[in-house]
């Protein structure tokens, strides 16, 4: 078969599954990494993650709209970007005041980690309800600025291939951003004494104290860090696919089996984890007719779709997936804290 | 009784009384090593004089100064050591990971304490970027020790060191504890392989059910056909 | 107060609410609420039978009650001939298949013990091989029932039967599934359990939303029959009219004040047999040794208790249970709305049922039911009354105070939040507690 073939059915994958997989993938990414730093560090499943990460959307919208009233732009980036610091700060306070005033007392009482369970979905009550009244449950796209990075035609004329590639400046925005902040992650665990310090309590608790290491500091610090990537985290994710408070409670489930499937309780395995559910989940969905038409030699088209699964079964994948680790490597990928 | 010294000690983990009494001290550049039948109280004894759990009765004394009430953390902080038996390194950290976090509580540079437990423990300087849950028993028991060690501390107390280990192993880590007590370091040490313990030490206490029963040098321990015939397999 | 006194007290503050939304509101609303209660409360006694009894956390309380509302739909919808004909046996053959291809891949796990390098591939190799088989027998069958009728039906009907059976039918295919789930999770940790049991329950909404030949998918089911009289037909009768005439009531109205109390009386009786099943098996040596094993599961295992297999009855049994409310559920609502199964209405809200009313204790669970449901629905108009009040001093038609006003509702969710966090801090065994033995 030619060469021209070979690359359109790249080009197809690419632009169907390569390239929303690698945002879908970060922003996953992010959200499994708040949920894997407060596993670490306080040893509970966090499912209020998802409205965390949906108040800190909401936040960064508002100064957004702000902003955008103002007639401030980003240029070509989104405005957003600009009202993420904002975002982020308020995640963090609501963060720390949850723990002051409500984890913190079962922290005193050693509760068993389902405690730690039921109390976040109080919480995540809370949220819901707060982000619902403040912004409405409806659809909010809020993204401006340019709306691709490529655009299809445009390859298709570079390249003179049939099928287009197209980027959006959201999804290269996201995958920068997971980037960056990922770096400044693994340098902050890895090469400053305090985050060594914050591995050293996940790894061993009494031995930390032992050490003179703070645990009040430590937890202050790891709330601040989850509330930093869920606020980031959120607004990707709403810049990508538009926001709607609804969506933020489903996205819990991808988030814990990607946090799971790498590895629980290590950042590592949240990022490769987070990439492994995207990917699935676009490759198991995808209908792949096309590709196989390119590839294969002569005129011979499939009949039928050739996709394993519809699209509508793209979280379900995730949660299969998330099911066959837990029973079958519950450490997942990377060795993280087991049951 | 000593630079660190616990005085007529009673207490336990909440229920009944452990310790039934008992006395321990040692002095500066000294090894002094408790022994004793299983559930004596020698580990609840050390425990106690770290401050990890609070006495009913009695007191501890670190160079003249009262520290019974203070939390462990603060102990360091005076200048004591504490290497636990168990899960005393930090498994996914690497061993210079290990030795910054016992650091923990200094700001000045280090640095050179670093140097000088890569020259007690030679293999620790090897296998310096390794993960200590990748070494052996052995080496990570030299790891506790260095990490217990960065604090420059006064007073450094060994919780059963040689549990578990070979005996060429063994062997080596009591070779180190001398180096370690020639340094002016105060070392109180509770052992099971008592008869070895007690070959290197300086003082030895042989408490049985929270209470002394015997206590003498070393060597003198050793020598006597009571303790002999009733701790250490005649 | 003496235990039950309070219990007392406390129902009776119950009743004393409902009794005001009749009067301040309507009697629709609060026999409305009535019956949702005690289906909640149902619910909850499934519930606390896995988190009382063994401390199970069950976070895939909607797929069990989704399922009870299939059952419905299976059990009392008519069958509709045309599409059995055309697809029916090949859609149940491709099920056949898929369940076969599942059953495959575990027995190839498990047999292929000793390569532990290549069992996981060969498993997911046969898995693969396997739904691919199943979607090629089961593509054109559904492609063809789908295509009968697809405005009124496009699927493949039920066995007509009545809708009461249902019920059990309900609280069977719950249990079934359960046995499955359980025999696969089970042996999690609590929160891990939690998760997987949400995975799985998504999973089921999922196949439900999707598979429109079961039971219409997304397009839901309505037309359900019914247990009591429709209210036109109860207009019509000569009782109810004179009714009517001597409590100088609306004749429509009547009608259907009498339905909803015909439903209550239903849903009352079976409220009665589940309590009285659940008291009897909490307060049996049975009872007592699941509690035992909740407790100190460590020692229970060291004295010979076979612990997963307790669990597992618990788990099927407090399944059955929620499948069983679900059935009722779905009657009374006369639709099968696979969409209207959503985590937070169902799970969390149950959950917050169990906790408020006191894990544990059965009666508790009603009383939990019963109060929850009724602030969920009522937490709306006191919301919006207090919204009013506190917007009270602005511009009647500014935009904040049209926002405020339109999205009142929605501080009924951070009501329930804020009451789940103060009794899980101050009353953490709940308004009714469990009575130690």
């Amino acid at each position: 078969m030619p060469m021209t073939d070979i690359l359109n059915a790249l080009v197809l994958l690419s632009n169907f599954v390569l390239v929303p997989g690698l945002a879908y993938g970060s922003q996953l990414a992010l959200g499994a990494l708040g949920v894997t730093m407060v596993y670490a560090v306080l040893r509970f499943s966090n499912f209020a993650h998802g409205e965390t990460m949906s108040f800190g959307a909401m936040v960064t919208i508002l100064m957004t709209w702000v902003l955008q009233e103002r007639g401030v732009g980003f240029g070509p980036l989104p405005t957003a970007l600009l009202a993420l610091p904002i975002g982020i700060l308020g995640t963090v306070l609501v963060c720390l005041v949850f723990d002051r005033f409500v984890y913190r007392y079962y922290r005193r009482q050693k509760a068993p980690p389902v405690t730690y369970l039921i109390v976040s979905v109080g919480i995540l009550f809370i949220l819901s309800g707060v982000v619902r009244f403040v912004i409405g449950p409806q659809d909010r796209v809020f993204a401006d600025g340019e709306r691709f990075i490529l655009k299809a035609r445009a390859f298709k004329e570079l390249t003179g291939l049939d099928q287009g590639l197209a980027i959006k400046t959201t999804q290269g925005v996201t995958v920068v951003t997971a980037v960056i902040i990922v770096a400044l992650l693994f340098w902050f665990l890895n090469r400053t004494r305090t985050g060594k310090s914050m591995r050293a309590y996940s790894d061993n608790e009494d031995l930390a104290l032992l050490s003179g290491i703070s645990p009040a500091r430590v937890v202050a610090i790891t709330w601040i860090i989850t509330g930093a990537l869920a606020a980031i985290a959120g607004t990707l994710y709403g810049l990508d696919k538009g926001y709607k408070p609804f969506t933020y409670l489903g996205l819990v489930l991808p988030i814990f089996a990607a946090a799971i499937v790498g590895g629980v309780g290590n950042p590592l395995g949240a990022i490769a984890g987070g990439f492994v559910i995207a990917l699935s989940e676009l490759l198991l969905t995808f209908a792949y007719k096309r590709v196989i038409a390119y590839l294969t030699p002569g005129d011979w088209i499939p009949d039928g779709l050739v996709q394993l699964l519809a699209t509508d079964y793209k979280l379900a994948v995730s949660f299969v997936i998330l099911v066959i680790v837990l029973l079958v490597k519950p450490t997942g990928i990377f060795s993280g804290k087991t049951l | 009784m000593g630079f660190l010294s616990g005085e007529s000690m009673f207490g336990g983990y909440g229920g009944a009384d452990i310790l039934q009494g008992c006395s321990i001290g040692v002095e500066k550049g000294e090894i002094a090593v408790v022994v004793g039948p299983n559930g004596a109280g020698k580990s609840t004894a050390m425990k106690a004089m770290f401050g990890m759990l609070s006495l009913r009765e009695g007191s501890v004394e670190l160079d003249g100064r009262e520290i019974s009430d203070l939390p462990p953390q603060e102990r360091v902080t005076l200048g004591m050591g504490f290497v636990p038996q168990n899960a005393n390194v930090f498994t996914s950290m690497t061993v210079q990971e290990n030795l910054e976090m016992g650091a923990f509580i200094r700001r000045d540079d280090f640095s050179a304490t670093m140097e000088q437990v890569f020259s007690l423990f030679p293999v620790l300087a090897e296998k310096r970027a390794q993960p200590a849950g990748e070494l052996s028993g052995g080496q990570r028991q030299q790891v506790a020790v260095g990490r217990a060690l960065m604090t420059q501390p006064t007073v450094l107390m060994l919780d059963e060191p040689t549990a578990g280990v070979s005996p060429i192993v063994m062997d080596e880590l009591f070779d180190r504890i001398i180096e370690i007590a020639k340094t002016g370091i105060a070392i109180l040490m509770v052992e099971q392989n008592a008869r070895q313990a007690l070959g290197i030490a300086d003082r030895g206490f042989v408490l049985v059910q929270g209470q002394n029963r015997y206590s003498d040098t070393g060597a003198a321990l050793l020598a006597d056909p009571k303790v002999r015939k009733a701790f250490l397999g005649g | 107060m003496s235990p039950n006194l309070r219990t007392v007290v406390l129902f009776a503050a119950m009743a004393a609410l409902l009794i005001a939304v009749g009067v301040i509101q309507s009697v629709h609303v609060a026999l409305a609420i009535f019956n949702l209660c005690l289906i909640s409360a149902i619910m909850t006694l499934g519930v606390n039978i896995q988190w009382g009894y063994a401390g199970l956390f069950n976070a895939g309380v909607m797929g069990f009650a989704a399922l009870g509302g299939l059952a419905a739909v299976v059990v009392s919808f008519p069958p509709v001939p045309l599409a059995w004909a055309v697809g029916g046996p090949r859609a149940i053959l491709g099920v056949a298949t898929g369940v076969l291809a599942v059953g495959l891949a575990i027995l190839t796990w498990k047999k292929m013990r000793g390569s532990r390098r290549f069992r996981g591939w060969s498993a997911a190799a046969v898995a693969f091989a396997g739904i691919v088989v199943m979607r090629l027998v089961i593509d054109p069958a559904v492609e063809a029932i789908e295509a009968v009728e697809p405005a009124k039906t496009g699927f493949l009907g039920g066995l007509g039967l009545p809708i009461m059976l249902s019920w059990v039918a309900g609280g069977a295919l719950a249990a079934l599934a359960a046995w499955a789930i359980g025999k696969i999770a089970l042996g999690l940790r609590s929160d891990y359990l939690a998760i997987a049991t949400l995975g799985i329950s998504e999973i089921i909404i999922y196949f439900l939303k999707n598979e429109e030949w079961m039971a219409r998918g997304v397009k839901n089911v309505n037309g359900l029959p019914r247990p009591v009289p429709y209210e036109i037909d109860l207009q019509q009768t000569l009782w109810v009219q004179e009714l009517a005439v001597r409590l100088d009531f609306n004749v429509v109205e009547l009608s259907s004040i009498i339905v909803k109390l015909s439903y209550a009386s239903l849903f009352l009786v079976v409220l009665a047999v589940i309590f009285w099943f659940s008291q009897r098996a909490l307060k049996s040596p049975w009872g007592r040794m699941m509690r035992a094993i909740r407790d100190n599961e460590i020692a229970a295992g060291a004295m010979g208790k076979d612990v997963t297999w307790r669990h597992l009855q618990v788990f099927v049994l407090g399944s059955a249970v929620i499948g069983l409310a679900g059935a009722m559920l779905t009657t009374l609502d006369g639709i099968f709305t696979p969409a209207s199964y959503q985590p937070l209405r169902f799970t969390f809200l149950i959950w917050v049922m169990v906790i408020v009313g006191g894990s544990g204790n059965n009666l508790g669970s009603i009383l939990g039911g019963f109060v929850i449901w009724f602030f969920w629905i009522e937490a709306e108009p006191i919301g919006l009354a207090l919204i009013e009040l506190l917007t009270l001093g602005m511009a009647q038609d500014s935009a904040l105070r049209l926002h405020l006003i339109e999205n009142a509702a929605h501080t009924r969710l951070a009501t329930m939040g804020v009451v789940l966090l103060l009794v899980l801090r101050f009353s953490p065994r709940g308004l009714i507690p469990e009575r130690s033995k």
